[in-house]
């Protein structure tokens, strides 16, 4: 900030420690500087004026460098971006159904996992280990393995009735491992809801069930939106990962056109897709974990 | 008068720790028995018990002179007859105070919503609570909501009430109101065991009072007996100390 600064009397004191009386506060100074009192719009200056100058700075460098010429013609080529882009984008409408359906299924079937883990007393311990093996093994296979396991494996069973489509395949793969983490969220979202919530509820004649879908599952389903938006946009871009089946969705689409034309800006084109949509999503998580946290410091339980 | 609630060599523990050491009490049709004594002496979980909340270890529980401890016991069935009003409410934030009350009635009695919510509608103008119906209860204040808990337990129309220190964790402006709702189930003939710190009141509803000490019943009686002509000196100690604190 002292380069900053015009000729003032500020200057000439002597420098002392942190705790120096006659060293004047420094937000004084500033103010002086940008000719503003409001301590809020000079903060908005200086993040502005930083960020800039950071990418800047990045973006210098980037240019610059030696390579950058052939990166340029290789990944961020214009011509190629605009060929490629509409291609990609049409095929990402299977990506969207591909992650739409898989959404729709985690929903129900993890509930399904969540609950039956959540079941107390001594008759239900088998269905509580079996969630809980499920949760432990889909939670520790990579996505790609399951869909590779499946999308190859199901198939060749040639089982009577048993479909061979890969995309069908590739859905109940990305079911499988997301509902696991899903029913996880759901889990800690039914602990959550306060046991005396359901005595009340058993109490007043509800059985164990009807308490469970009337008073506990409705609280907990409110708690864990966010963390639930987290996951499905993860189960989005996993999306991507069906290719190693030879599924024709936007990423098997990108790397025929890459591999055609020795360029990869159509992988830029497709990442640009999914930032777009992923990035509102997130945005949207974060308010709802704000609004959260206001209505809890408001005292409110919901 | 008829037995309404016979309670016989109760036992309940929590691990290690004996929170009720042989429990028996009566409690009579129409008749309000209410249950003193310091925290800890096992009058929430003897409530609990009752409304088989918490499963018992030894002894057994008749309602009506049907035994409700034993095994193929439907529990929802007996629950159903057995209200029972938390100190914490325990009211359903995420459901306004109408769906609080109508909820069991349609769920359990299977009447039409319409019909419940109808029931529930009048049961709260009863209470003094119908404006009420459609706030949900972070709008009430503490007796409110307490009020509502209780018209919730009446709306399955129980035979018997437990109250387990439901002014507990209220302003004291606002536990008057409480008791008054509470007072009027007594004149209606309602039976009630209520746990409570709450002497006066205990003095003025109770036919019995029933004082408990480390999980056993030590004294029992009339309020006027045990008020004043306390028998037993552990329930002097702990009536003395009501009296020192302001609270008789």
């Amino acid at each position: 900030m002292a380069a900053g600064g015009g000729p003032s009397p500020d200057v000439y004191f002597p420098r002392g420690g942190p705790g120096d009386p006659k060293l004047p506060p420094t937000g004084d100074r500033r103010s002086k500087i940008f000719g503003g009192g409001d301590p809020s719009a000079r903060n908005v200056w200086v993040a502005v004026a930083s960020t800039l100058l950071f990418f800047g700075i990045i973006a210098i460098l980037i240019v610059r460098s030696p390579g950058w010429p052939e990166v340029k013609q290789q990944f961020f080529n214009a011509q190629e971006f605009k060929e490629s882009f509409p291609l990609i984008l049409r095929k990402f409408v299977r990506n969207i159904f591909i992650f739409c359906i898989a959404e729709v299924l985690v929903l129900t079937f993890a509930l399904v996992l969540a609950v039956l883990r959540s079941l107390p007393g001594p008759v239900f311990t088998p269905l509580r280990i079996l969630s809980a093996a499920y949760t432990d093994l889909f939670r520790g296979l990579p996505t790609i393995l399951v869909i590779l396991l499946l999308g190859y494996g199901m198939p060749a069973l040639n089982l009577q009735g048993v479909p061979d489509s890969d995309f069908l395949w590739a859905i109940v793969a990305l079911t499988l491992v997301y509902s696991a983490y899903v029913a996880e969220v759901y889990r800690a979202g039914i602990q959550s809801v306060h046991p005396s919530q359901s005595a009340a509820a058993r109490s007043l004649g509800l059985t164990r069930l009807q308490s469970m879908r009337y008073v506990v599952l409705p609280q907990a389903i409110r708690r864990v939106i966010p963390p639930l938006l987290n996951d499905f946009i993860g189960l989005q871009k996993d999306s991507a990962l069906v290719y190693v089946l030879g599924v024709v969705e936007s990423l098997s689409q990108a790397t025929i056109i890459q591999s055609g034309d020795f360029n990869f800006t159509p992988l830029i084109a497709l990442s640009l897709i999914y930032v777009v949509i992923t990035i509102p999503q997130a945005r949207f998580v974060d308010r709802m974990i704000a609004r959260d946290q206001r209505r809890r410091q408001a005292g409110g339980d919901l | 008068m008829t037995e309404s609630i016979r309670i016989d060599g109760l036992h309940k523990s929590f691990g290690d720790l004996e929170v009720l050491k042989g429990i028996d009490l009566v409690v009579d049709t129409h008749e309000v028995v209410c249950l003193i004594g310091a925290s800890g002496s096992g009058k929430s979980t003897l409530l609990r018990c009752i409304n088989l909340l918490e499963p018992i270890d030894a002894g057994h529980i008749a309602i009506d002179g049907i035994e409700i401890t034993g095994r193929g016991v439907d529990v929802d069935a007996v629950r159903r007859r057995i209200g029972i009003v938390f100190q914490a409410f325990n009211l359903f934030p995420h459901m306004t105070v109408l769906r609080n009350v109508a909820l069991s009635p349609e769920k359990v009695q299977k009447l039409s919503r319409r019909v419940a919510d109808d029931g529930a509608r009048e049961l709260l103008s009863r209470f003094g609570l119908g404006d009420k119906a459609d706030d949900y209860p972070d709008r009430l204040s503490g007796g409110q909501q307490q009020r509502v808990a209780i018209v919730r337990a009446l709306a399955m129309k129980p035979d018997i009430l437990l109250l387990d220190e439901v002014t507990s964790a209220l302003d004291p402006v606002l536990v008057a109101e409480v008791l008054d709702a509470i007072r009027e189930l007594a004149e209606q003939g309602m039976t009630m065991v209520i746990a409570t710190h709450e002497m006066g009141f205990a003095k003025d509803v109770a036919n019995d009072v029933a004082f408990l000490h480390e999980g056993r019943i030590l004294e029992e009686g009339p309020p006027s007996t045990i008020f004043s002509e306390p028998t037993n000196p552990e329930t002097r100690i702990f009536l003395d100390r009501i009296i020192a604190a302001g609270r008789m």
